[in-house]
Parts: structure tokens; C-alpha cells; sequence
């Protein structure tokens, strides 16, 4: 088990290296100067160089990538001497639009999307299992087509149009719940409902959809089993057979999917929250991308790949432990 | 199944390597082709919503190919300003109801601008296809010919194509690709979402026709194709491309509404299609300052996207139920 996790983990290391490594290298080749852009109108080209060399970037590109890889895990100090600035690890640089270290931005509007991401990820697990059970157990039924149909829709529809529609009818027009704002718990629970709920429904949509017809699909080809068929031959009656048989052979490929999923959801989140105007890192990267903000851009990719690496890891060492088959192998 | 401008794509990108199904040696032995694409079409054709897909699939086709000459019957092209259509006192607000639908703007104008809707729908519909339908047959020649040589020839060939398999389905995909397209100059972008959407896509289904291929490789009428001599590049294209030709097919249809989305919400978040040129995606985006006041702005073209995105889904997952009835599964 411990050699298992260490080859994940270092693996995982590798492939976050290559993330920074190909991110770093699209905007180092492709981008405009940033000294040029951080200086703004009243530019004279012995500012361009002081910042040039304040940041670094008169140096080769691997000197760079390595500085800003280093910076990562052990902070880095931009420029010499008086104006030297300490930015401490976890350090990814500074906002060229409002100066602010990348790293303290992210923490500041980590909570918001966490928000937005924990409750869309409870609402498509409910609607997800419970719609997969009910159209496995009426298989073939109306119920069954009507919930295939609603979930074909479901996946179709893209998040950006559906959150205009809920706004507008719900918002506009009924007047049922405010415009969405970043309300915390602590300050009002009902508010706090009520603003987050069209987020978590927009975000949750696609993927409950999904898990439903996952979910169908892995229940019924179970109940195909043959020890299935012995259950019900010893004489269980049905929901014992469910319960003790069939289920967890169903659901536990979820658990893997559910992880990937969760890992990802930051591209998900980007577009819910610019839609909804809610200021979280979603919404932050999209800004960013608007104004050509790197060190921003560059810090949320890198936390996305990351979530994404420590998402896969987790996902590995919990299947493990739920699925006995796979433990001889580990 | 061939009868249709949007099926031609898929089908080409297997036409392409696999030269004439007949030719498919000890096709009995391969079991997969069966019943053949006339039963599959045969099929499909009894299934209501498949066929109410197609039926969009190739209004859209057609719309998008004739666009010049739908924007010649409305008498609006895409860029024209039409300051008639808006009120000024309102913000520029379109006069008339439903976002100024009239005998005049069939679809109604866009706020601020008074540009036509109806024709910016139509030539959105040419942006929209035609990257879908691009990345779908570039991610079908990747991951198609990526998958059978990982499978067949195996050892080092296929340690390193899955290592990269592993590495592109584990990275942030969405996120990188915006990364990437904010950095790049706004030059020709079509081409730009088409290699992008690609890089990222061939993995999925490389993986499955590497499986695929691993297990036809083990077959009878392989081997006997090896001892009568053919040598690997024949076995993989002559031999096993062509039982894997359901398998493309489904897999390419299911595909294209995944890039349709794609391609949409990068041009949604600013980094798709540069205006003026329209898309689907980047008009919904601009109607988001409308939607309270002009929802007919949002309506259109999300009705128009959505729409395209299930039928090819719906397509999708009712070709693959059939081909699976096919083979006995």
C-alpha cells in the first residue's frame, strides 16, 4: 500500500511538473511583453527593463520555469536590494492588474466556489442515484423512458443558457429568489440558500444527468450477474438481493467517477459564476483571461491540475478500500 | 448511412482506412459486422426521436451551407447596423415585441447594435458545425489510428502512447484550453478551437479502440492473415479497422455534441470565434447584459444550440443502442 501511494503521488508530482511546465511555456512564447503591460501609458523604456529585471524576465526560459517552480514550494524575492519584494511560498507571482499576490487571491475566493461545488456535488449525487435506482427498478416502464428523455435534455442543455432561463423566470420575473451574491452561512442560512440554490441546480444539471443514466446502466447489468440469480434462487426476497448483491458492485465505479468529476469542476465553476456574477475563483480566472492577466491565469490552471492529481490520487487509495478486487493487484 | 452531409464525416474517416467492407476477411468469424450498416439504418429509421435528430442535424446542415443565400432572401447580412430597429431613448432597446421581431428582422435585432438575429443565427450555424464536425473527424484520424497501433503492436509503441493518453485525460482540460487560447493571437481562431478541442479529445477514443484492437488482435482471422504473410500496417487497416467500424461511428456521433458545447462556451468566455464574426456561444454571451430586459436576445440562440446539441446526443445514444442490440450485448 505505502509503495502504491508513493508511485501515485510521484506520478501525480510529474504530471502537475508538465502542467506548469506547458502553461509556462504557451504564455512565455505566445504572449506580449508583461513588462510593457504592467507599465501601463507613462512608459519609458528604462522602466520597462527595471521591471523586466525586477521579474525576472530578461533571463532564459528554463532560468525562469526554474525560479517559478522553486518560488512554488519555497517563495522567491522579486528584485534587490530596497525594493526587493518577499513573497512567500506557496508563491505564483503577482496580479499585473492589481498587484495582489495570485496565491492570496485564490485563498480569498476559495471558500465561494467550495460553496458552490460542495452543493451542486450533494444535489447530483441525490437526483443521480436516486434517479438511476427508480429507472432501474421500473425498467422499461414509463417512469423509466420519461426519466431517459428528461436526462438526454438534461445533458443537452448548455449551463450558460439554462442559468439565463432560471434567472430570468425565477429572478425577473416571479421574483421567487434575489440575484445571486456570495451571502455567507454564518450571516443569514435562508439568504444564504436562496442565493447559492440557481448556482448549485445550473452546476449539478449536466452531471446528475449522468450519474442517473450511470447509474441505471450499472444496476441493471449487475442484476444480469449469475450470483445475482443464485440470491434470488437461495429464496432472498428482492430488496435483500439489492441491498446485499447488488448495489455495491453497481455503485462503486461512481465513487471513481464521482472523484474525477468533483476534481474537475473548477472549468464547470468558471462558467456558472461568470454567469451568475458570484466572485469566486471560477469567475476570477474568467476576468483574468479578459484582461490577459497571467501570473492569474497561470495560478488557476495550476490549481486546477492539482485538484485534478490529488482528485485521481484519493480516488485510487478510497476505491482500494471499498472494492476487494482490486486490493490483491495494489 | 452515408446519406446524410453530417454523417459523412465519421463515415469518411473510416472509409478512409479501411477501403471496401466486403473485403473484410472471414466476416462471419468477425461477428461484429453481422448485420451490417443496412440493418443499423434500417433500425434507426423506426426510431422517432434518432430521426427528429437527423431531421435538425441537416436543417442546420443546410442553413449553414446556404447561409449567403437565406441572408439574401432576409436582406440582412450579419454586419449590418440597423439603426431603425433600435430605440435610442431606451438604451437601445429593440423596437417591437420579442426582441423586435418583425416581417422585417425575422429572429428580431440585437439590442445596442440593431444587428439582424436571423442572420447572425444562420452564419453562426457554418461557425458552429463546422468546428464541431472538424475536431470531430481530426480527433476520429487521431485517435482512431493512435488506438490501433497502441493495441496491436503493443510493448514500447503502446507504453508510450497510454502514458500520454493518461496524461491528456488527467490534465484540466477546459482550463488549459482557455489558458491557451487567451495567450494566442486572435488570428484564425476556427483553426485554432479545431487543433485544441483535438489535443484533448483523441485520448477518449483511442482508448477504447486500443481495447478493441487488443482483443480482435487475438482473433482467428487475424492470425491467419498474419501466416498468409500480410504485414502489420495491412493487418491493422485491412483486418481490424474495419470491425471496429460501429464502434468509430457511435463514438464520432457521441462526440460531436461534446465539441458543439465546447466550442460554444469557449466562445461564451471570450476566447472562441472573435467578433464580428458570429457564434452561437459568443451572441448568449453578449445577451447575458439583456437577458432582464430583451430575453428574446438569449432565446434564439440557445434555443438554436441546444437543440443541435441533443439531437446529435440523441443520435448518438440511439445508434449505439442499436448497434449493441446488433451485437448481442
Amino acid at each position: 500500500m505505502p509503495r502504491f501511494l508513493i508511485t501515485r503521488v510521484a506520478s501525480g508530482l510529474g504530471v502537475l511538473l508538465l502542467v506548469c511546465l506547458f502553461t509556462y511555456l504557451v504564455f512565455f512564447a505566445l504572449s506580449p511583453d508583461p513588462a510593457v503591460q504592467i507599465c501601463g501609458k507613462n512608459c519609458t523604456p528604462e522602466v520597462i527593463d527595471q521591471i523586466r529585471g525586477n521579474l525576472g524576465l530578461d533571463q532564459p526560459f528554463w532560468t525562469q520555469f526554474f525560479h517559478f517552480v522553486v518560488g512554488i514550494f519555497a517563495g522567491r524575492t522579486y528584485g534587490e536590494g530596497v525594493g526587493a519584494v518577499e513573497c512567500a511560498a506557496p508563491c505564483l507571482g503577482y496580479s499585473f492588474q492589481s498587484s495582489q499576490a495570485v496565491w492570496d487571491m485564490i485563498i480569498q475566493r476559495l471558500p465561494v466556489s467550495a460553496t458552490i461545488a460542495v452543493g451542486a456535488a450533494v444535489l447530483w449525487l441525490l437526483a443521480g442515484l436516486a434517479g438511476g435506482l427508480l429507472s432501474a427498478v421500473k425498467e422499461g416502464t414509463f417512469l423509466d423512458r420519461f426519466t431517459t428523455g428528461l436526462t438526454l435534455t438534461s445533458m443537452s442543455i448548455p449551463n450558460y443558457v439554462l442559468a439565463l432561463v432560471l434567472q430570468y423566470v425565477l429572478v425577473v420575473k416571479l421574483q421567487w429568489l434575489p440575484f445571486p451574491q456570495a451571502v455567507a452561512f454564518a450571516d443569514d442560512p435562508g439568504q444564504w440558500f436562496a442565493n447559492f440554490v440557481m448556482p448549485w441546480i445550473v452546476l449539478a444539471v449536466g452531471y446528475a444527468a449522468a450519474y442517473t443514466r450511470l447509474t441505471r446502466a450499472n444496476v441493471l447489468d449487475v442484476l444480469r450477474e449469475n450470483y445475482v440469480r443464485t440470491a434470488y434462487a437461495k429464496g432472498l426476497a428482492q430488496p435483500l438481493v439489492w441491498r446485499r448483491h447488488a448495489l455495491r458492485p453497481a455503485l462503486t465505479p461512481i465513487v471513481t467517477i464521482f472523484g474525477m468529476d468533483f476534481a474537475g469542476l473548477l472549468g464547470g465553476a468558471l462558467i456558472t459564476e461568470t454567469v451568475f456574477g458570484i466572485n469566486g475563483v471560477g469567475k476570477m480566472a474568467a476576468d483574468s483571461i479578459a484582461r490577459n492577466d497571467q501570473p492569474v491565469i497561470m495560478g488557476v490552471t495550476l490549481l486546477a491540475g492539482f485538484l485534478v492529481v490529488v482528485g485521481n490520487i484519493v480516488v485510487d487509495v478510497v476505491y482500494t478500500a471499498i472494492d476487494p478486487r482490486v486490493r490483491v493487484n495494489a | 448511412m452515408t446519406s446524410t452531409p453530417t454523417d459523412l464525416t465519421a463515415a469518411q474517416a473510416v472509409a478512409a482506412g479501411s477501403g471496401d467492407t466486403p473485403e473484410a476477411p472471414a466476416a462471419p468469424a468477425a461477428g461484429a459486422l453481422r448485420a451490417g450498416a443496412g440493418g443499423t439504418w434500417q433500425a434507426l429509421r423506426r426510431d422517432v426521436g434518432a430521426m427528429l435528430g437527423l431531421g435538425y442535424i441537416v436543417l442546420v446542415t443546410l442553413v449553414a451551407i446556404f447561409a449567403p443565400v437565406l441572408t439574401a432572401i432576409s436582406g440582412w447580412t450579419p454586419y449590418e447596423f440597423d439603426q431603425t430597429a433600435i430605440d435610442p431613448n431606451l438604451g437601445g432597446m429593440p423596437i417591437g415585441p420579442w426582441g423586435g421581431v418583425s416581417a422585417e428582422h425575422w429572429f428580431g435585432v440585437e439590442p445596442g447594435s440593431g444587428r439582424d438575429i436571423f442572420a447572425r443565427i444562420v452564419y453562426g450555424a457554418r461557425v458552429s458545425m463546422s468546428i464541431a464536425l472538424s475536431a470531430t473527424a481530426l480527433t476520429t484520424v487521431l485517435g482512431v489510428s493512435l488506438g490501433l497501433v497502441a493495441g496491436y503492436f503493443g510493448g514500447r509503441v503502446d507504453l508510450v502512447i497510454s502514458r500520454v493518453m493518461d496524461f491528456l485525460m488527467a490534465f484540466p482540460a477546459l482550463i488549459f484550453m482557455i489558458a491557451v487560447l487567451s495567450a494566442l493571437p486572435a488570428g484564425n481562431r476556427s483553426t485554432l478551437l479545431v487543433v485544441v478541442i483535438s489535443v484533448f479529445g483523441w485520448p477518449y477514443l483511442a482508448r477504447i479502440v486500443r481495447g478493441q484492437t487488443m482483443s480482435l488482435a487475438q482473433r482467428e482471422f487475424v492470425e491467419a492473415a498474419r501466416a498468409a504473410g500480410a504485414s502489420g500496417t495491412r493487418i491493422v487497416f485491412r483486418e481490424i479497422l474495419p470491425n471496429l467500424r460501429s464502434t468509430i461511428i457511435v463514438m464520432a456521433t457521441l462526440a460531436v455534441p461534446g465539441y458543439v458545447g465546447t466550442e460554444a462556451g469557449l466562445s461564451f468566455l471570450g476566447v472562441g470565434v472573435v467578433p464580428p464574426e458570429p457564434s452561437w456561444g459568443q451572441m448568449i454571451a453578449a445577451s447575458v447584459k439583456w437577458y432582464a430586459v430583451d430575453p428574446a436576445y438569449f432565446v434564439f440562440p440557445g434555443v438554436f444550440l441546444f437543440l443541435l446539441v441533443l439531437s446529435f446526443t440523441v443520435l448518438g445514444d440511439r445508434l449505439r443502442a442499436v448497434v449493441d442490440a446488433q451485437e448481442g450485448r
